[in-house]
């Protein structure tokens, strides 16, 4: 392209820019301070950065298609991307969005100047098999002998162990999604529903009758997969988006009636004194009741309250470690490759005589099922629950740490769920635009990496090597 | 008698802003098959350029109202329309043959990012507007229960029946609309024709932006509220207006938009406000159930 062409282009690019930026960036509505009206304050300055960012990031980004302008680009931008953080000593928002889109510029001219996509390109097929059936082999049982020890690392205090129960309960979530999402192809969007279902039933339950955990626990699966076969049953006969809307309707509704009907839930107080877990009865309480024995007493400890946080620790590590195995496992019956048989063609998997109804149904319920132990879970590490747990945006979430692994992966979501949920937490000012980042994280994977960041979707099974000869 | 029509006059009002929206959904689908997710967050964004319009020109010093309403239309159109362009280049033009979730995904992670984006850029406060268009009339003032017709209500209704002619026209008789409608038939004979499908399927876009922008500013001035996350309500209900109507067909869309309103105001108006959104959606799983193409639609075949 000649230089005309290139500015122009670029020109058209500040250009859409600016008007997507000047009536939102440009003026910021205020509250008028003593008066219930808004008035608008001006950022031309801001609008004008962004355009300027703009023109120059989409010149750059062309010029890259030309072989000469590749290396200097590369370190202009890798310069920039280092260097703005260095020079300025405030951080706002512009000198973050300037580093991020001089690192996206680095890391492609990176790309071509290391000719990466070659080397890629070159047996893509094999090299990732490779790598991933290595991470899988390998990676896995380290991770579940990391998660094991963990409670007991020197580093673990009280609040790194939270933080691990909060990322687990989301791999739990991660893996009971991938059942739907990844293996039979269905876009759940209204997820947090089924966990909303958990969560009350084994509060509910557990208030009313007095039963312990782990009898409410099946209880509440049971109750979220009843909930997936009612809404399955109608809707599944529908095409993936309609389906993908009214689960999304339906994850409301099971939230407006949670908030509205006060004698069933709390409304929108919610449930609070969740019955805690025991320990096969032992209580975690400093006194327990008379005639009873707590968990320190019955191994001769000291009364710890994180005894407790260990005991949940641990809970959600196996529950989350049955739901892997679980859909490692039933990948391998007839009911798991009609799954993946469906996600990949629906027609196909009618003529072979597969009822496409019936076999998502019960990825669906199976889906929901996990999330319902998931909530029950929730509810009693809680100890407290209302709809405002249960909000879109959580389906949103687990949603981004399905796609982010690329759907059907198990490591890729332990790692989606330790990127998405744990690292936010040691970045709390920048909390406000993690939203932002997952939605733009959604739209970049599914431009540039459909199948996930790490994770190479394969068929669980495969056609053996052609074995010479006839056969 | 009087609560009725006054229940009618609210829902034919909301029900007209909603097949605005709805129209969007429908023309997206027609042409590329795909829900657009986003949608709801454009018209949202429609309706926040459009009270920043009417600040700012309220500043500048436009004070005759027919003048100004006027201005802040054009302009929440044409920014508004920025936006929808953009959309469709950056989340969804690239997925275009991509795997059958792809572009779904996309268009949730768009949605996502512009809620997060306008909560970011103007705040997650409740942006309230001073009533710009007020008065109206008002029958059986005598008796039990007063019906008012309020002007903003009329100026609503008529607004999107002359946005509705217009766009039947240009969808029937211009060029742009028989490109679109051979888009929609078949993508691959109209470039093969010469209909350029890129452009076609942008000024799709462009065109249901647009209408979101109108919605969004008649919802700014009925109501007198917006905040951020209004398209994600409005936006499934549009949708189940665009599904109850037919998808695909624009006079679906309208009348599925006007349905949707009168059974949310309704039943409001004789049930429970709190469940009237779970009335909107039952009536459009019990549609996806008995009628999935909608009352107006064509029956859609899975081709292989």
């Amino acid at each position: 392209m000649d230089a005309r062409a290139l500015l122009k282009d670029a020109g058209l690019a500040a250009f859409v820019a600016f008007a997507l930026a000047f009536p939102m960036v440009g003026f910021q509505t205020i509250d008028v301070s003593g008066s219930h009206g808004i008035t608008v304050v001006t950022r031309f300055g801001d609008v004008a950065i962004a355009v300027a960012l703009v023109f120059i990031g989409r010149l750059a980004l062309s010029l890259l298609q030309n072989r000469a302008m590749r290396l200097p680009i590369l370190v202009l931008s890798a310069a920039l991307a280092v260097g703005l953080p260095l020079l300025t000593t405030s951080y706002p928002v512009i000198t973050w969005l300037s580093v991020i889109a001089t690192a996206v510029i680095a890391v492609r001219a990176a790309w071509l100047v290391f000719d990466i996509a070659d080397v890629v390109g070159r047996d893509e097929g094999n090299h990732l098999r490779d790598a991933t059936a290595f991470i899988g082999r390998w990676f896995g049982p380290v991770l579940v002998v990391f998660a094991v020890l963990f409670p007991f690392l020197p580093m673990t205090s009280r609040y790194i162990l939270d933080l691990g129960i909060l990322v687990l309960t989301y791999v739990m979530l991660g893996w009971g999604l991938n059942v739907v999402v990844g293996l039979a192809g269905l876009l759940d969007l209204g997820y947090v529903a089924f966990y909303a279902v958990g969560a009350y039933s084994y509060a509910i339950i557990a208030q009313t009758f007095g039963w312990s955990f782990w009898v409410c626990l099946p209880l509440a699966g049971l109750f979220a997969a009843f909930f997936g076969v009612i809404l399955g049953f109608p809707v599944l006969r529908l095409r993936g988006d309609y389906l993908a809307i009214v689960t999304l309707g339906f994850g409301e509704i099971i939230r407006i009636i949670l908030l509205n009907w006060s004698s069933f839930s709390g409304g929108p107080n919610g449930i609070s004194g969740v019955p805690r877990p025991s320990f096969l009865g032992f209580p975690f309480t400093a006194n327990p009741p008379e005639g009873t024995r707590a968990f320190h007493q019955l191994f001769g400890l000291d009364f710890a309250p994180e005894h407790r946080i260990v005991f949940l620790y641990y809970l959600i590590l196996a529950l989350a470690l049955v739901t892997n195995i679980f859909t490692l496992r039933i990948r391998k019956l007839p009911i798991g490759r009609a799954w993946e048989a469906l996600r990949e063609d629906e027609v196909a998997c009618r003529a072979l005589g597969i009822n496409p109804t019936n076999t998502k149904l019960t990825a669906f319920a199976i889906g929901a099922m996990f999330a319902g132990f998931a909530g029950a879970f929730f509810a009693t590490r809680q100890g407290f629950i209302s709809p405002e747990s249960f909000s879109f945006l959580e389906s949103a979430v687990i949603l981004a740490i399905v796609v982010l692994d690329g759907m059907g992966s198990q490591i890729g979501v332990v790692l989606a769920a330790v990127l998405l949920i744990g690292i936010p937490e040691f970045f709390r000012e920048l909390a406000q635009f993690r939203m932002l980042a997952f939605g733009a994280a959604m739209v970049g994977i599914m431009i540039w990496r459909p199948r996930g960041l790490l994770a190479h979707r394969d068929p669980s099974i495969h056609l053996p090597k052609a074995v010479g000869g006839g056969a | 008698m009087e609560y009725f029509l006054q229940q009618l006059i609210n829902g034919v009002t909301l029900g007209a802003i909603y097949g605005l929206i709805a129209i969007g959904y429908t023309m997206v689908y027609g042409i590329i098959g795909m829900i657009n997710f986003a949608h709801g967050e454009v018209y949202m964004i429609g309706a926040f350029i459009s009270i920043i319009a009417f600040i700012v020109f309220g500043i500048l010093g436009i004070t005759f109202i027919p003048l100004a309403l006027m201005a802040v239309l054009l302009s929440a159109m044409v920014f508004t329309a920025a936006y929808g362009w953009t959309v469709e280049r950056i989340a969804y033009r690239p997925l275009r043959g991509s795997f059958r979730m792809a572009p779904l995904i996309s268009a949730i992670g768009m949605s996502l990012f512009l809620q997060n984006y306008v909560q970011l850029a103007q705040g997650a406060r409740v942006k309230p507007l001073q009533p710009v268009v007020t008065g109206g009339f008002e029958f059986f003032q005598g008796g039990s229960f007063t019906v008012r017709l309020s002007y903003i209500q009329i100026i609503i209704v008529v607004l999107t029946v002359v946005l509705m002619v217009g766009f039947s026209l240009l969808i029937q008789r211009t060029a742009l609309g028989r490109a679109q409608r051979a888009c929609e038939q078949d993508m691959g004979m109209a470039a093969l024709v010469g209909v350029d499908v890129d452009r076609t399927i942008s000024l799709t876009f462009v065109m249901g932006a647009v209408l979101a922008a109108v919605a969004g500013l008649l919802v700014t001035l009925y109501y007198g509220v917006i905040d951020f996350f209004i398209g994600f309500l409005a936006g499934v209900k549009a949708f189940t207006a665009a599904v109850l109507g037919g998808i695909g067909s624009l006079p679906g869309a309208m009348l599925g938009g006007i349905l949707i309103g009168l059974i949310e105001a309704f039943w409001s108006g004789y049930f429970t406000v709190e469940y009237k959104d779970v009335a909107v959606f039952v009536v459009l799983v019990l549609t996806l159930i008995f009628k999935p193409t909608g009352l107006l639609g064509k029956p859609d075949i899975e081709k292989v």
